[in-house]
């Protein structure tokens, strides 16, 4: 297979964006990205696009025609990928094989989720197709409770504390202070998070990312294409993903997500480091449970330690491993099917030295885990500084 | 979601009477039924299964922020609960107030009301868990 280079990445504002449809989301992404990679476009020659619910949300299926017709790219070749909240990841893999298969020399990978048309009532409807409809989400599930049984097993497990779950959410809306896409530009203590209202206990408003318009792309090409095209590339040093069953309780353990781990653990394989050498992380913090789990699947800590680590700072800009600099899903915002593709936007303006007032100093490698439903789909990418 | 009449009439069996598979070759129970075995995959004999019912709580939430169509039973404890046969399931907990609602509980499947679709529309049946006095067992 041949090696493959991030060359240019953009993404639109992140919000509740009522002046936006999708195209428009879509388009300040794709025109972003392409002026980042400092092509006119021709060079493209295919498109990904990931998203999870456009239909459930906006009634628009066929939505890579849709999103290749409004970036002006027809008639290239347009798929779209789903993966519930992976499925920017996704859509990011296949397009890496595209080119690592030689297929193609350069495609553009987009991300999307228009969220904010649908009623709350509607988008929480439509998330939930993530899990299992007839025997989880039938029964009366719903996707903060499945995270809720997964933080109550975490606590009797390993003594996590609601303390250290509220941790994970103040890094990150002290993070996304200096990102400009944020969907969120307050910061909140422990205190706000422990009193904000209860969704399924223990997790309370605060520790749940919110519903988000946004759309984020990035411009893949062949290694060697890119070195002739750009000093100002990353490469993509692994792409990973595994499966679980789509039912939480199907599965042995609920204190970890199996499918990450074994992504995490191919991941590594492929780009032959280990967890010590990530210098930043993009991990899947749909809620807070959700970023303590990663932080111990990806092996950043041991099982168990990824809250006390957490409370200790460990995970903050300027810690041992600075985790989701963007703000996360919780403070940058959670539009599904981009969250997976916005991961690697910022990444890459990690190793390009250029995430302004969020740089983690001298990043030579930096991870993205991007976890589809409540872990039935997980995609790891490992980005590496040329 | 709302569940439509077909996809209800088709599960009646399994979600009424808790009905599932179990896979002779490795003993492992299923439910819902699955027709491979994952362990054994081709070398697995698989059977119908009629759980017990009974089991214990495996872990459990409190639903505060309702689904449509569940509006109506909000606050309710939702659990996982660990069947004796060993297989686990995604079921309410009911006849207990969700605060009392706690890890390793002894409990017992109910047929129960579990969903309404407005004032004429389809109502769902099937089963939630209620706590059971292990005195008595
Ligand atoms: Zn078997």
């Amino acid at each position: 297979m041949r090696k493959v280079a991030v060359v240019g990445v953009g993404m639109s504002k992140f919000g509740e964006l009522w002046d936006l449809n999708l195209r428009d989301l879509v388009v300040q992404a794709g025109i972003n990205a392409i002026k980042d990679a400092n092509i006119d476009g021709t060079e493209i020659k295919a498109l990904y696009g990931g998203t999870m619910a456009s239909g459930r949300l906006i009634g628009q299926e066929h939505i890579a025609a849709l999103i290749v017709d409004a970036m002006g790219l027809n008639p290239i070749p347009a798929t779209r990928v789903e993966g519930a909240c992976a499925s920017g990841g996704l859509a990011l893999r296949n397009a890496y094989f595209a080119i690592a298969s030689g297929a193609y020399d350069c495609v553009v990978v987009g991300g999307v989720e228009k969220m904010t048309d649908a009623t709350t009532a509607e988008a929480v409807t439509a998330l939930g197709g993530a899990g299992d409809q007839e025997w989880e989400l039938l029964q009366g599930a719903t996707f903060p409770g499945l995270y809720a049984l997964m933080a109550r097993r975490h606590m009797l497990e390993y003594g996590t504390t609601e303390e250290m779950l509220a941790a994970a959410a103040v890094k990150n809306h002290a993070n996304a202070m200096h990102n400009k896409y944020a969907q969120f530009h307050n910061p909140i203590t422990i205190e706000d998070v422990l009193h904000s209202k209860k969704v399924a206990d223990p997790l309370k408003v605060l520790d749940c990312s919110p519903i988000t318009d946004g759309a984020a792309a990035v411009i893949l090409m062949d290694l060697e294409k890119a070195k002739e095209h750009t000093d100002n590339y990353v490469e993509i040093a692994a792409s990973a993903q595994a499966s679980d069953t789509v039912a939480l309780h199907d599965r042995e353990s609920l204190t970890e997500i199996r499918a990450a781990q074994i992504a995490a653990r191919e991941a590594y394989r492929q780009a032959g480091i280990t967890p010590k050498d990530i210098d930043v992380a993009e991990v899947h913090d749909c809620f807070t449970i959700a970023e303590i789990m990663a932080i111990e699947d990806v092996g950043f800590f041991p099982k168990g330690q990824g809250g006390r680590a957490t409370l200790d700072g460990e995970t903050k800009i300027g810690g041992t491993i600075p985790v989701n600099t963007s703000g996360g899903l919780k403070a940058c915002g959670h539009p599904v099917g981009a969250t997976g593709v916005k991961q690697v936007v910022e990444l890459t303006w990690q190793l390009r030295g250029e995430a302004e007032g969020r740089q983690v100093a001298d990043a030579q490698y930096g991870l993205a885990h991007n976890v589809g439903g409540s872990g039935a789909t997980c995609v790891v990418h490992i980005l590496k500084k040329p | 979601m709302r569940p439509g009449l077909p996809l209800l009439w088709r599960r009646t069996v399994e979600r009424y009477n808790l009905v599932g598979s179990r896979c002779e070759t490795c003993g492992t129970h299923f439910i819902p039924a699955r027709n491979i075995c994952p362990k054994c995959r081709r070398k697995g004999k698989i059977v119908p299964y009629k759980f017990s019912g009974r089991g214990k709580i495996y872990t459990y939430t409190i639903i505060r922020v309702a689904p449509e169509g569940y509006e109506f039973f909000v606050p309710y404890a939702l659990a996982i609960i660990e069947l004796e046969e060993g297989a686990r399931i995604t079921g309410q907990v009911v006849d207990i107030h969700p605060d009392d609602v706690k890890i390793g509980m002894p409990v017992e499947m109910v047929f129960r009301k579990i969903h309404e679709d407005g004032d004429e529309g389809l109502i769902t049946y099937g089963f939630k868990f209620r706590p059971v006095n292990e005195v008595h067992q």
